[in-house]
């Protein structure tokens, strides 16, 4: 009989390359990954990369058009818009960064628990799930805000808590379809306890769709991150912030639109770069993310 | 068949090699060098096991080929066309017209949303050129032609109204639409009971007869091949191997593949185990520069090795690709003679079930409010069997008899509605798994039908194996490695398969980590859940015989639960028969195989295919399908063939009991049964 050579379990560094590689094969995964690495390069290499102090204000320069000094021209207090533009993803970029993975956590644990038991419980919590996510988010997250105030220690909470509802939605789906299959039943025949049969069955065979739920989520709350500072309810001034400066710029809009333009190009890179990644990371990882719309 | 062999065929192969580009830019053949030719009228099987290369032959014979592949060389011709030169609309006018495919699954490849009728219609519309105005009698004469009951109140249902067996019909009766020269046909009856597939197959024979179709037959099912196919090619890694009359290919096999895939079949009239081909086909590419058998053969030489055997025609007209076909006959065709039957001893039974019976049907909300219990008719009902220490008892009976329903119950996975189940020493089990104590559960282990189902994709074997190890008997470290590996060593897998996910091994394989992690917890009881049925022929006859082994080493009881009368005769040492969730007989395995049996079992046992040219299945019931066991009465009463009067539709029938512990449940006297 044939030797079949020696098969392991790829260790989690050698998936990992594998997966990248993966992604960086397809021309949009590609041009995703580079957006996205971008932007993180920028977040943490900006404040050295910036030609000019983000909050230096010049009565002297006012709203410029793009010129050789100043390429994206300046703002109403006569700031350069490059340097804000390149420092303006920081704040958005740390909050969600925070925020995404807390809230993949607990969405997805609530999911997975709720899709083992099943049952009455499971159809009532779907039911709160499903009011919840009925109501328009800018209104919940808003009335959170007013009641809390602003600043990183209560957004970070309110986008976690918000964006982990639509979560277990997808975690309990992804689990339902597990739960089903013998290889659960067998365990529960065995008599394992539920912790172990999430732990070593389901978290396993799940983890895939919630990593790629996890990114998509993080392009959502990078919009509603800065739609929030673009209704001044984000960063505080003079924080450079895409939203903000959208919503401070938008005035002058039809004599200095390089004002709006630069962040609406910052943020709409990272968010067409995050959901470029997603769908390669599905791909790469066999997930067919048109069968689970996103709620 | 004779004077058929002077016309031109309808369908010709020749030389023709499919492959596709694996990974590393080299080309893997999948078909290598078919050469066969189907005459009109005539009818072809295609038979061998799966990866063999069989579909891929019958699609290719219609211009067709699955993403990825492509022709390396040769041709397929139909009717003189180049089947594989054709442009597409060229294609189409020949597709579902004149050549017409019916698929393995049809439930599936109906469409959901239209009644049987209008899709009838609309294959009348693409494929015929009856005016519109006359399809609506058409619809109901080709329903008609395969035999439906009632043909225009099936004409206005809906695919998922129908049977399995009756979608099977109707798909057929869509592909007879175009009024086709010849059908390909891609295991048209796997999965479907053994009643209705031999109700199915009797229908083609009767059609191929009537219309003087061509008929290409791809089967794994050596039975249904012998029932209709005049002329069989046997298929192994990706070439045809032994192409003969189905009668010299089943009587008398001269390539050693086919001899060992026809001695790995369990026979009924065979109480012995069949004899398990071991190894396992090569991957396409992996087939070397020898015979592609080569690693599997007993009489293989230094020859077979280096050189690829041609297809040389023998005496008898068959063609063979061996170089030692004269000393195939050598080979052994039977097991050895009797392994011994085990002694079971009566007295000490190691599960009883007591009137255990099982409802699906959950109470509504009214019900709830008012404290009512469910009214319905339990789906299984009135179950009392007592398995001894060691003993193994097949259940058999059609799909929807509660085989599985009353194994999920024993294992805890589904709440009975009433009676006992007790486990020797532990009295009644409670009812579910939760209240179950450890050891409770470590007695009792359930093995499942489809190893890619019942093992976790995302954990080694070792890891699977683990499992049971580390919750009955808190092994770890180096304890748990080394009782890892002996119990890999007892399923006949070596420790170099530890680290192995279970989508790196072959179907077999993964069905022996199955079974290594049922026996891990040391049971008293295993529950076999249709184990082989997801299996090749030749592995079933390996896992049985792994089955087997255990049991004698260790007296571990079975409940062996199979639709396939020949698997469990091969296995049991007593046989309940089930319909509609009700025990119809039970008794040694050798009185329920003999007269006299219940009629279900008659109906039953009528309908087996067996891979001989000789024998017809018996049929005797008519094929109807049934959705609920009957409020009262006999189960059976519906269906049966040997119905005496309204005293089998209102009263229940007694046991009759004959010699050694065999009863049946019939109103008619154990004399004359």
């Amino acid at each position: 009989m044939a030797v079949a050579s020696i098969h392991r379990r790829p260790s989690f560094t050698a998936r990992f390359v594998g997966v990248t590689a993966d992604i960086t094969a397809r021309p949009s995964g590609a041009i995703g990954l580079g957006l996205v690495t971008f932007h993180l390069m920028l977040a943490i290499f900006g404040p050295w990369l910036a030609p000019y102090d983000y909050k230096a204000v010049d009565a002297n320069l006012i709203l410029q058009g793009p010129s050789g000094l100043h390429w994206f021209g300046t703002d109403h207090l006569g700031r350069d818009t490059f340097s804000r533009t390149l420092l303006g993803g920081r704040e958005a970029i740390l909050v969600t960064g925070i925020a995404t993975p807390i809230a993949v956590l607990w969405g997805g644990f609530v999911g997975i628990f709720f899709g083992l038991v099943g049952g009455k419980i499971d159809d009532v919590l779907m039911r709160v799930v499903d009011a919840f996510l009925s109501l328009p988010w800018i209104l919940k997250m808003l009335l959170l805000i007013v009641t809390f105030g602003t600043g990183i220690e209560v957004l970070i909470p309110t986008l976690a808590f918000f964006y982990g509802i639509p979560v277990i939605r997808i975690a309990r789906a992804a689990t339902h379809d597990v739960v089903a299959r013998d290889f659960v039943q067998a365990a529960r025949a065995r008599g394992h306890g539920k912790m172990t049969i999430i732990r070593s069955e389901l978290l396993p065979n799940v983890r895939d769709a919630l990593l790629v739920e996890g990114a998509m989520r993080w392009s959502w709350m990078l919009l509603a991150f800065s739609s929030l500072s673009f209704l001044g309810f984000g960063v505080s001034p003079p924080t450079p912030d895409w939203g903000l400066m959208i919503a401070d710029a938008r005035g002058y809009m039809s004599f200095a639109p390089s004002g709006v333009l630069a962040p609406v190009l910052g943020l709409s890179s990272l968010i067409i770069g995050i959901n470029l990644t997603a769908d390669a990371l599905a791909k790469a990882l066999g997930i067919d993310r048109a069968q689970k719309a996103p709620v | 068949m004779k004077d058929t062999m002077t016309v031109d065929p309808l369908i010709r192969v020749r030389d023709l090699s499919i492959g596709f580009t694996g990974r590393s830019g080299i080309t893997l053949p999948v078909l290598r060098n078919i050469d066969v030719a189907v005459r009109p009228g005539e009818s072809l099987g295609l038979v061998g096991e799966s990866g063999s290369g069989k579909s891929t032959l019958a699609l290719a014979m219609m211009g067709y080929l699955k993403h990825g592949l492509r022709v390396i060389g040769g041709e397929a011709r139909y009717a003189g066309l180049d089947m594989f030169a054709l442009t597409r609309r060229e294609l189409e006018g020949i597709r579902g017209g004149r050549l017409a495919l019916i698929p393995q699954n049809s439930g599936q490849s109906l469409t959901p949303t239209l009644r049987i009728g209008a899709q009838l219609s609309e294959a009348l519309r693409l494929h015929s050129k009856l005016p519109e105005g006359e399809h609506a009698v058409r619809v109901v004469e080709l329903l008609e032609q395969v035999r439906l009951p009632d043909p225009s109140a099936i004409a206005g249902r809906y695919p998922h109204e129908l049977s399995g067996g009756q979608q099977q019909r109707a798909a057929i009766a869509m592909a007879l639409a175009g009024e086709p020269e010849a059908l390909l046909l891609d295991e048209p009856t796997t999965g479907l009971d053994v009643t209705t597939q031999a109700h199915v197959l009797e229908l083609l024979r009767d059609l191929a007869a009537e219309t003087g179709m061509a008929m290409v037959y791809v089967s794994h099912d050596l039975g249904a091949i012998a029932r209709v196919c005049d002329r069989v090619v046997v298929m192994y890694a990706g070439e045809a191997v032994l192409e003969g009359t189905t009668r010299e290919v089943l009587r008398n096999p001269r390539h050693p593949y086919a001899r060992g895939l026809l001695a790995s079949i369990p026979k009924l009239a065979d109480a012995r185990l069949p004899l398990a081909l071991d190894g396992r086909p090569p991957a396409p590419g992996q087939a070397g520069a020898g015979c592609a058998f080569v690693q599997r053969c007993a009489i293989a030489g230094e020859g077979c090795r280096t050189a690829r055997p041609e297809l040389a025609t023998l005496p008898s007209g068959a063609r063979v690709r061996c170089h030692h076909a004269d000393r195939v006959g050598s080979l052994p065709a039977r097991a050895p003679a009797e392994t011994g039957r085990r002694v079971i001893a009566e007295s000490d039974a190691i599960l009883s079930l007591g009137d255990l019976s099982i409802s699906y049907a959950r109470p509504g909300i009214l019900d709830q409010l008012f404290g009512r219990r469910p009214t319905a008719t339990p789906t299984v009902d009135g179950i009392t069997i007592a398995l001894a220490k060691g003993e193994t008892l097949g259940l058999v009976g059609e799909s929807g008899s509660g085989k599985s329903t009353i194994l999920k119950a024993v294992a805890g996975l589904l709440p009975p509605a009433g009676g006992r189940i007790e486990l020797a020493g532990d009295g009644a089990l409670p009812p579910l798994v939760d209240d179950r104590r450890p050891d409770q559960l470590r007695r009792v282990q359930l093995i499942f039908q489809n190893p890619d189902e019942s093992l976790n994709p995302r954990q080694t074997i070792a890891e699977i194996l683990a499992q049971p190890l580390r919750l009955y008997f808190g092994l770890s470290g180096e304890a748990l490695r080394q009782r890892t590996e002996a119990l890999l060593e007892s399923v006949r897998l070596g420790a170099h398969y530890m680290d192995r996910l279970p989508s790196q091994l072959s179907g077999g394989e993964k069905q022996r980590v199955a079974v290594a992690r049922a026996f891990a917890a040391e049971p008293d009881l295993v529950l076999c859940d249709e184990v082989t049925s997801a299996l090749d022929v030749s592995v079933q006859a390996a896992v049985l015989d792994l089955l087997d082994q255990l049991r004698r080493s260790r007296n571990t009881a079975y409940v062996f639960v199979s639709h396939d009368l020949a698997v469990v005769r091969a296995l049991s040492d007593r046989v309940a028969v089930l319909y509609q969730g009700r025990l119809c007989e039970i008794g040694p395995a050798a009185a329920v195989y003999a007269a006299p049996s219940h009629p279900y079992t008659e109906v039953l046992l009528g309908a087996v295919l067996e891979p001989d040219p000789d024998t017809a299945p018996r049929l005797t019931a008519a094929d109807i399908p049934e959705r609920s066991p009957p409020a009262r009465g006999c189960p059976f009463q519906r269906r049966c063939p040997r119905k005496l009067g309204p005293q089998c539709d209102t009263d229940m029938p007694p046991w009759r009991r004959g010699k050694g512990g065999h009863s049946i449940r019939c109103h008619i006297p154990h004399e004359q049964l």
